[in-house]
């Protein structure tokens, strides 16, 4: 609330200043006059397109309109223009600072929420930013030069409009103006909410939807159907493209099928993963999990296997019968997470000794020291 | 008759031959070796578990101390894990840098091996020939990172600074001076009688048994298998090099060596056509956030590293730290084929088996 009425305060400062301001260049103005109705057609062009663009374009449009609304609240003519240029250096330094992330940006986003249109802007553009630069950048482009020209031209408009009306009705003015700024406001306010909202979570999954498929879907979609083909429809817990990681196909085995799908990736003749390129267990609180990066030589290559398995009683078959190269991974996975690898010929602690009390990477493990 | 037992034989965990603490429990009857039992762990510093309190850049220091030998691979291949998950694409000049020092850093970490792999074997002057070659290097290196061994030079997104002035130069410089130092190590080892009996056939596998225990690196390419992830999976910029993957047929320690100082080569070649094509506009660094954030999800990359594959596994919660970070050490997966290697052999071949596999501690312990 009291940033809104320092808001007030302000427009109102601002406003008696463009007043004053307007005066004293009255007969300077006179030479423009011809231009004008040209300048205001064009506010009023910007206008119109705005609410239709909303839906395609909130966070360019809230950038523009907040930025109309900061350039016509600030001053008139020229004043306006040049703080509105300086805010745009502002903004493009603000965007050198960190983009910084989800916590902070969710703070700012709670404060913004009652702040002026201005600063929820300026916020979004960074949140919009975190999500991807690019995009941003180029939208922000794009806002900058429409609210530039708008609030050109909305200056020169509303000089226009004062001039017209000065003699009587100046006050009378300034108020309408007053009010057309508030209605602005509002609007821009939630237009910014919106576009926040669309910013922070939504973006991100419209642009995944938008992406085109893998190349390695046909990949994925190959092993799967070879694998169901032989061991039934029923042997996986999912399978999907992991796009961060290369775009690797990532098979999750059910706990039970594990080893047999191992079996069937490397003595398959399609598949032919002769290569186990890696090995390990993760700890993720609700369950462990084993992750094996496959790679066959013939078809050059990579899948991913991983498999689920609850956490109080961790136990899964060993690969080493399969690949001689699982042997020492798997003990360090048994080492620093205590899974246990059935089957496997020599399952030691690899690296801390058979001394050690625990198992170190688990989430909660408590150092033991009897010293202590 | 002469009566023999079984005796219980320890190697390390300090033997100079270890390079690093390496402890093998070898049973020998007479001079055969009847079982050999690695112990390995003694330099286990628990990386993956403090790196879980970290954030990404201040993990990479950590990185430098696992393979001390090659550390901007290692420096490379976390910022590369974080770099994809992140979708960053780098400006052309931080990928040349980036390349220049791995490669001057695989030349380094592949010196190093000839040299204490002829002085294990017996032969004291390749070592200091060797080793002023790598000291010329290291002197590159740490014009540009700072550091000579440790040079937690890499970060998220570029390189911590751009190359001094001139330093592209005597890099030029460097790559002939090099090629004719590397003829002479030709003519005072390759051809060298004395090596070759002790280096061919010993230490033989098959390609079979290198898939089979997941070998990399020269140790899988000794076999005739070519797989050379710049080559075959080209990440930062390697597919605009002109290079070729060294393999030899053999797999035995001579193989090996072959393959070595062939790299060698042709990382010299990469030197050289990167020296030519590095554009001279000094952004070393892509844009970035000031606190680098992995997005939510998981991500396995790996990389070719002097002595293989190396990956790094990374799940990422968003958060500025990982959740979980797993890095697959080429040292640890190529020594597990080494008590099949000395089964059965004799004892005078064990250093020759051992050093063949290029095995850095630090690496192997994590």
């Amino acid at each position: 609330m009291s940033d809104e009425k320092d808001l007030e305060k302000k427009k109102a400062a601002a406003a008696a200043k463009a007043r004053a301001e307007a005066l004293r260049k009255k007969k300077e103005k006179e030479a423009e006059d011809q231009t004008t109705p040209e300048n205001s057609e064009a506010s009023e062009e910007q206008k119109e397109v705005s609410p239709e663009d909303t839906s395609k374009k909130d966070v360019a449009e809230d950038a523009d309109l907040a930025k109309k609304k900061a350039a016509a609240a600030a001053k008139a003519k020229a004043a306006a223009l040049a703080k509105q240029k300086r805010k745009q250096e502002e903004a493009s330094e603000s965007e050198d600072q960190p983009a910084e992330d989800g916590e902070l940006a969710k703070k700012k986003a709670a404060a913004a929420a009652k702040a002026k249109a201005a600063a929820l802007a300026r916020q979004k553009r960074k949140q919009a930013e975190a999500d991807s630069d690019a995009e941003a950048e180029d939208e922000k482009a794009k806002a900058a030069a429409k609210a530039k020209a708008a609030a050109a031209a909305k200056a020169k408009a509303a000089a226009a409009a004062k001039k017209k009306r000065e003699g009587s009705v100046d006050d009378e003015a300034a108020a309408d103006d007053e009010k057309a700024k508030a209605v602005a406001a509002a609007k821009a306010k939630a237009a910014a909410a919106k576009a926040k909202k669309k910013a922070g979570g939504k973006k991100k999954e419209e642009s995944n939807e938008e992406e085109k498929p893998s190349p390695n879907q046909p990949v994925l979609d190959k092993y799967v159907k070879v694998i169901k083909e032989h061991l039934g429809e029923d042997v996986f817990e999912e399978t999907y493209i992991n796009r961060l990681s290369k775009h690797v196909p990532t098979l999750v085995a059910k706990r039970d099928t594990y080893y047999i799908i191992a079996q069937f990736l490397k003595f398959n003749d399609q598949l032919g993963f002769d290569y186990l390129s890696e090995l390990h267990g993760t700890d993720f609180e609700t369950h462990m999990e084993v992750y094996v990066h496959l790679f066959s030589l013939r078809n050059k290559q990579s899948v991913a296997l991983k498999v689920k398995i609850n956490r109080n009683q961790p136990e899964i078959e060993s690969l080493v019968g399969l690949w001689k190269g699982a042997n020492w991974p798997e003990c360090e996975a048994y080492d620093l997470f205590g899974i246990k690898f059935l089957n496997h010929p020599d399952l030691k602690r690899i690296l801390l000794g058979e001394d050690w009390v625990g198992h170190p990477m688990r989430k909660d493990y408590e150092p033991h020291d009897v010293e202590v | 008759m002469i009566r023999t037992e079984e005796m219980m034989l320890n190697v390390g965990p300090q033997h100079p031959s270890t390079h690093g603490v390496f402890r093998l429990v070898i049973k020998v009857d007479g001079e055969t070796i009847k079982e050999a039992t690695p112990v390995i762990g003694y330099l286990h510093r628990g990386t993956e578990k403090l790196a879980e309190d970290l954030q990404y850049t201040q993990i990479i220091p950590y990185t430098d101390r696992m393979d001390y030998l090659s550390a901007m691979t290692n420096n490379y291949v976390i910022c590369h894990a974080v770099e994809t998950m992140m979708g960053l694409e780098l400006p052309d000049h931080a990928e040349y840098l980036r390349v220049l020092a791995m490669e001057l850093g695989r030349v380094a970490s592949h010196l190093v091996w000839f040299g204490t792999y002829l002085l294990d074997i017996g032969a004291v002057s390749p070592f200091l020939y060797a080793f002023r070659e790598r000291e010329a290097i290291i002197n590159l290196l740490n014009e540009l990172s700072g550091g000579r061994l440790t040079f937690n030079y890499m970060r998220v997104g570029g390189v911590k600074w751009d190359a001094p002035d001139g330093w592209i130069d005597k890099v030029r410089d460097f790559v002939p001076y090099m090629r004719e130092q590397l003829e002479g190590y030709h003519d005072l080892v390759t051809g060298n009688e004395i090596f070759l009996n002790r280096v061919k056939g010993i230490g033989r596998y098959t390609k079979e048994d290198a898939l089979q225990y997941s070998l990399s690196g020269a140790n899988l390419r000794c076999t005739g298998i070519e797989w050379d992830l710049r080559k075959h999976e080209p990440y930062s910029i390697y597919d605009r090099f002109d290079f070729d993957v060294i393999t030899a047929e053999e797999g035995d320690a001579w193989s090996r060596y072959q393959c070595r100082m062939g790299e060698i080569e042709e990382s010299l070649r990469i030197i050289e056509q990167a020296v030519e094509q590095i554009p001279n506009d000094g952004q070393y660094m892509a844009k970035v956030p000031r606190i680098i954030k992995a997005p939510k999800g998981e991500a396995f990359v790996r990389i070719e590293s002097p002595r293989g594959e190396i990956g790094c596994y990374i799940a990422s919660e968003g958060k500025k730290e990982p959740y979980r970070l797993k890095f697959r050490r080429p040292s640890f997966y190529n020594l597990q084929i080494l008590p099949k290697l000395l089964e059965g052999e004799n004892m005078a071949n064990l250093i020759t088996i051992l050093g063949g596999v290029d095995i850095v501690l630090g690496e192997v312990d994590g």
